[in-house]
C-alpha cells in the first residue's frame, strides 16, 4: 500500500502526459470517426526527434516543436494514403505505423534506446518535466511549480483552450461536420479529403508532443515505447465517456474527461502493480480492459431493454 | 440555368452486375423552372441527380450550371451552385451537431472556410427568425443536437439549409418518400413555398405521379436511362394520372407500367 501512495504522484504525472496522447485519439476517433492507429508509431516518433535534438544541445522549446512537427507528418503520411490513394483509414494507419518503426530508428541513429542523461545537472534543469521532480518537490529540493503534475496540467488546460477554440472555428466545423456526415459535408462545400488529413495531422501532431513530454520524464527515448498507444488512448477516452459522459456535456469539458480518463488508466495500472502483476501482463490487461469497455454500449443495445410503462387509452 | 449534354454512366463496367444507368441523356432548364422527375425503379431518376451534384464523374457528356463547367469539378466544388435535399433524413444534416451549427454550415457553402468564428451572434438571431418559419417548433431548440429530431424536422431543416445560400439549382431527390403521408405533405409545401420566394430552378425526383403533376411547370419521365416524356406549361397542367401511365405505356412500348409507378 506505501508503495502504491508513492508511487501515485508519479502514476498522475504519465497519466497526464499519456492524456494528451488520448485527446488526439479523440480527435480522431471521436471527432472524424477514424481508428487511426498511426500513433502507435508516431508517439515514438515524437520522442525520438525530442531526445536526438535534445541532446543534441537544441533549445527544449524548438526540440518540442519539432516533435509536434514530425508528428504532424506522420499524419499527413496516412492522410494522403487514406484520401488520395484510397486505402481505408485503418489499413493507412497500420501502413504508416510499420514505416515509422525504421524511420524511429533512423532518427534515433538506429540504436533502440536514446538516454538524456539526467545525472547531469545542468541537463536535467533544463527539462520541462522529469520523474525526478517529483521526488525532488517532495523532498523540497525543488518548488512546486516544477511538479509534473503541475507543469503538464497546465500544458493540458491550455492545449483544451486552444482546442476549443479551434473547433468553433469554420474550419474546426467543418472538421467536426466531416466527421459527423461526410455526405453533408461535401454537399456544404467542404472538401472532406483535407478536413480528414487536417485532422490526422493534428491528431499525431499532439501524440509526438505527448512522445516527447514522455521521453522527457523517463528521461529516454525507447522504440518500443508506443507499442499500444492507441489502446491506451481509447481506454482514456472511453473511461472519461463512461465516467463523465452524462455530466460532461460542453466540448472543453468531454477533453478534460480523456485525460482525466488517462489518469485513472495509470493509477489503476499502478495499483495492479503494486498487487504484484508481472508488468509483462499489462498489454493483455490493457487490451482485455478496453474490450469490455468497447463491448458494453453494444451489449446494451441488445441485450437489456429498457421497461416502457404501456397501457392503452380507457376507451380505445 | 442547368444544361446536360448527352451525358452517359455505367456502373460496374465489364462485370457481370454491369448497368447501363445514363443513357444520352439531354436536359435544359430555364432560370426559375421547377421541373418534377418521374420514372420506376433503375429508370435513371436519382442517377441523374447525383451526375449533377457531382457523386462520382460521367463516362461522357457535358453538364454546365448557370453557364459554368461543372462536368469534371468534384461533389464539393460544386456545391456553391447546388442546394440538395435527399431522400434520407440521415444525410442531409450532421446528427452530432446543433441546429444552429448545421445552418451556420450551410450558410458558408461555397466560401473558404477560415479560424473565425463558426457561428457569429447575428446569424443566430437570423436562424431564430427563420426557423420560426417553419413552424416546427424548432426555434426554442436551437443548440439542441440535429440528432435527436425526427425525419419530417430533419427534412424540414436540410430544406432550409440548402436554400440559406441561394443556390442556382436546388436538387430534391424524392425528399418526402421516407416520410409519413401528412409530413410528407407538410415537407412537400415548404419546398414549393421555399422555391417560389426565392424563385429557384428545381428539379425533384418523385414517386408519386400525382405530386408530379401538381407541382411545378414541367414535367419529365425517365424510362431505362433516358428521358422519355418531357412536358410543360398549359399540356403540363391539364395532365393527368391515366394520361400520363398511358403515354407511358406508349413510348416505353409495354403495357404494364412500373408496378411502383401504379401504386403511389
Amino acid at each position: 500500500m506505501l508503495n502504491f501512495m508513492n508511487a501515485l504522484p508519479g502514476a498522475v504525472s504519465q497519466g497526464l502526459i499519456w492524456g494528451i496522447m488520448a485527446i488526439g485519439v479523440y480527435i480522431t476517433y471521436k471527432i472524424l470517426d477514424i481508428a487511426d492507429l498511426t500513433v502507435d508509431g508516431s508517439f515514438c516518433t515524437g520522442a525520438a526527434v525530442f531526445t536526438v535534438l535534445f541532446t543534441a544541445g537544441t533549445n527544449l522549446w524548438l526540440a518540442m516543436l519539432a516533435a509536434l512537427a514530425a508528428g504532424m507528418l506522420a499524419g499527413l503520411a496516412t492522410g494522403v494514403l487514406n484520401t488520395f490513394c484510397g486505402i481505408p483509414a485503418i489499413l493507412s494507419g497500420i501502413l504508416t505505423q510499420l514505416g515509422l518503426w525504421s524511420i524511429n530508428l533512423a532518427i534515433m541513429d538506429m540504436k533502440s534506446t536514446v538516454a538524456i542523461n539526467v545525472t547531469n545537472n545542468e541537463m536535467l534543469d533544463r527539462l520541462l518535466v522529469s520523474l525526478r521532480f517529483v521526488q525532488d518537490v517532495a523532498k523540497g529540493d525543488r518548488p512546486f511549480y516544477q511538479h509534473p503534475v503541475f507543469v503538464v496540467g497546465l500544458f493540458t488546460a491550455a492545449l483544451i483552450g486552444v482546442l476549443y477554440w479551434f473547433f468553433g472555428t469554420e474550419l474546426g466545423c467543418a472538421l467536426r461536420a466531416t466527421g459527423s456526415n461526410p455526405s453533408m459535408a461535401r454537399a456544404q462545400g467542404i472538401n472532406t479529403d483535407f478536413t480528414k488529413v487536417l485532422g490526422l495531422m493534428l491528431s499525431n501532431g499532439l501524440v509526438a508532443v505527448s512522445g516527447a513530454l514522455l521521453a522527457q520524464f523517463n528521461s529516454a527515448s525507447e522504440i518500443n515505447m508506443g507499442r499500444g498507444a492507441i489502446v491506451i488512448g481509447l481506454a482514456s477516452v472511453i473511461i472519461g465517456q463512461v465516467l463523465f459522459g452524462k455530466v460532461f456535456r460542453n466540448f472543453a469539458l468531454k477533453l478534460v474527461a480523456v485525460s482525466i480518463g488517462a489518469i485513472l488508466y495509470y493509477i489503476v495500472i499502478q495499483a495492479v502493480l503494486a498487487m504484484g502483476l508481472n508488468a509483462n501482463y499489462l498489454k493483455l490487461l490493457s487490451a482485455l480492459v478496453v474490450a469490455v469497455f468497447l463491448s458494453i454500449p453494444y451489449w446494451k443495445g441488445k441485450y437489456i431493454h429498457v421497461q416502457v410503462k404501456t397501457g392503452g387509452t380507457r376507451n380505445a | 440555368m442547368l444544361e446536360i449534354k448527352g451525358i452517359w454512366k455505367t456502373f460496374n463496367a465489364g462485370t457481370v452486375n454491369e448497368k447501363q444507368a445514363l443513357r444520352g441523356v439531354n436536359l435544359t432548364l430555364k432560370d426559375g423552372d421547377f421541373c418534377t422527375v418521374i420514372g420506376g425503379n433503375g429508370a435513371g431518376k436519382s442517377t441523374m441527380l447525383n451526375a449533377v451534384s457531382g457523386a462520382w464523374t460521367v463516362d461522357a457528356g457535358s453538364i454546365s450550371i448557370g453557364g459554368t463547367e461543372v462536368t469534371r469539378l468534384p461533389e464539393y466544388k460544386r456545391a456553391p451552385f447546388i442546394g440538395r435535399v435527399f431522400q434520407d433524413p440521415m444525410l442531409g444534416t450532421a446528427p452530432s451537431m446543433q441546429i444552429l451549427e448545421n445552418l451556420a454550415l450551410a450558410a458558408r457553402r461555397g466560401q473558404r472556410r477560415g479560424l473565425s468564428w463558426g457561428v457569429t451572434k447575428e446569424e443566430k438571431e437570423k436562424y431564430q427568425e427563420m426557423l420560426k418559419g417553419l413552424d416546427l417548433g424548432l426555434e426554442e431548440r436551437l443548440t439542441s443536437k440535429v440528432g435527436l429530431l425526427s425525419g419530417g424536422q430533419r427534412q424540414a431543416l436540410t430544406l432550409l439549409m440548402a436554400s440559406l445560400k441561394k443556390p442556382k439549382l436546388l436538387l430534391l431527390d424524392e425528399h418526402t418518400a421516407a416520410l409519413d403521408p401528412k409530413t410528407a405533405a407538410k415537407v412537400l409545401n415548404l419546398s414549393d413555398r421555399i422555391v417560389a420566394e426565392s424563385h429557384l430552378t428545381t428539379m425533384m425526383v418523385t414517386h408519386n405521379m400525382k405530386d408530379a403533376i401538381a407541382h411545378g411547370n414541367r414535367l419529365i419521365m425517365m424510362y431505362d436511362g433516358r428521358i422519355v416524356i418531357d412536358v410543360s406549361g398549359e399540356e403540363k397542367k391539364k395532365l393527368t394520372v391515366p394520361q400520363l401511365l398511358e403515354l407511358f405505356s406508349k413510348v416505353s412500348g409495354s403495357d404494364e407500367a412500373d408496378d411502383k409507378l401504379l401504386l403511389s
